[in-house]
């Protein structure tokens, strides 16, 4: 495997772990509170109107000339990576509410809960929100897959990293029965986006018709500065805290450690 | 018509997402990228400089809002 198809790899693992973390907290929440067979047909339904959008997508984008691919998939990698980036930047210094599966699961089975009686059969606010949330975190998990493995030509690779991270989630989900709450997810995410920001970056200047000193080497230089940059922006923005949000965010640091 | 609206917000916001700012910065950072390749000047540097730009501009002015 070479450095270029690690980094898919890795990028799309996470990626996808991230999505599915998300996804498998809102089906946790409705299926605990309300009926896990409407939660599971909401999960089903999506998974198939997932597929037929990969079947649409998938072959229109690996059909378009490699350099139109890249500025393309390059150009919206970047967009995509950059708003992760920018989030997580964010979130690291102190200026947005870090991402707590815990919190967004209370919240979830409360409101389903209020939801009105569970009739007897098909409950719709069950499959409804279960749907949404699969499908929604779904088609990010398929906009990564696509991009990086159309890209690179290895879309079996990058799907193969997909499902290991989906099953990795689902298992330990089922086994543990509880959002998981203890996933470094924010970590996570920062990489992510240190990720597809880095290879964003790389495609689409290619496609556009640049050419990097070293080739494929660059991205051994662009993911490292990319990520230091990002650090660099936190540590600035943290030697000038927010005094509202910087008071419970460091709580909630000190209460993990 | 409300439908194709929503689909339209959907993909908005799927793609572009909280600052348009990012989105309208790559693409013209590409463009210029283009441009300059096709002119036969050194062009791979364009990018990575305004993608650091973009972001820097972006989590500048959310953290302002945020203060």
């Amino acid at each position: 495997m070479t450095g270029a198809e690690f980094g898919l790899a890795l990028s799309v693992f996470l990626a996808c772990a991230v999505e599915a973390v998300e996804a498998l907290t809102i089906v946790l929440a409705v299926g605990l509170a309300r009926s896990w067979r409407s939660a599971f047909t909401g999960v089903g339904a999506a998974i198939v109107l997932l597929a037929v959008v990969t079947a649409a997508l998938g072959p229109a984008l690996t059909a378009l000339p490699i350099n139109a691919l890249r500025v393309v998939v390059g150009g919206l990698l970047l967009v995509f990576g950059l708003q992760w980036l920018r989030k997580a930047i964010l979130r690291a210094s102190g200026l947005k509410a870090r991402h707590d599966e815990s919190e967004i699961f209370a919240r979830e089975r409360a409101a389903a809960s209020g939801a009105g009686a569970v009739p007897a059969g098909l409950d719709a606010y069950s499959f409804t929100i279960a749907f949404k949330g699969v499908f929604l975190e779904g088609l990010e998990v398929i906009f990564i897959v696509l991009t990086f493995g159309a890209n690179q030509h290895r879309v079996g690779l990058a799907a193969a990293a997909a499902g290991v991270a989906v099953a990795l989630v689902v298992l330990i989900g089922l086994a543990v029965h509880a959002p998981l709450a203890r996933a470094p997810e924010n970590a996570m995410k920062f990489s992510v986006g240190v990720m597809l920001t880095s290879f964003g970056t790389f495609w689409g200047a290619e496609g556009a018709g640049a050419h990097w000193p070293g080739g494929d080497a660059a991205l051994l230089a662009i993911v490292p500065l990319t990520l230091l940059v990002a650090l660099a922006m936190v540590a600035v923005l943290r030697q000038r805290p927010d005094p509202d949000l910087a008071g419970p965010v460091l709580e909630e640091e000190a209460a993990r450690v | 018509m409300s439908r194709v609206r929503a689909l339209l917000h959907f993909v908005w916001e799927f793609v572009v997402g909280d600052d348009w700012r990012i989105a309208l910065g790559v693409v013209g950072a590409l463009v210029v990228t283009a441009l300059a390749a096709d002119s036969r000047l050194t062009a791979w540097w364009i990018l990575p400089v305004a993608t650091v730009g973009v972001l820097a501009l972006s989590v500048w002015r959310a953290a302002r809002v945020a203060r």
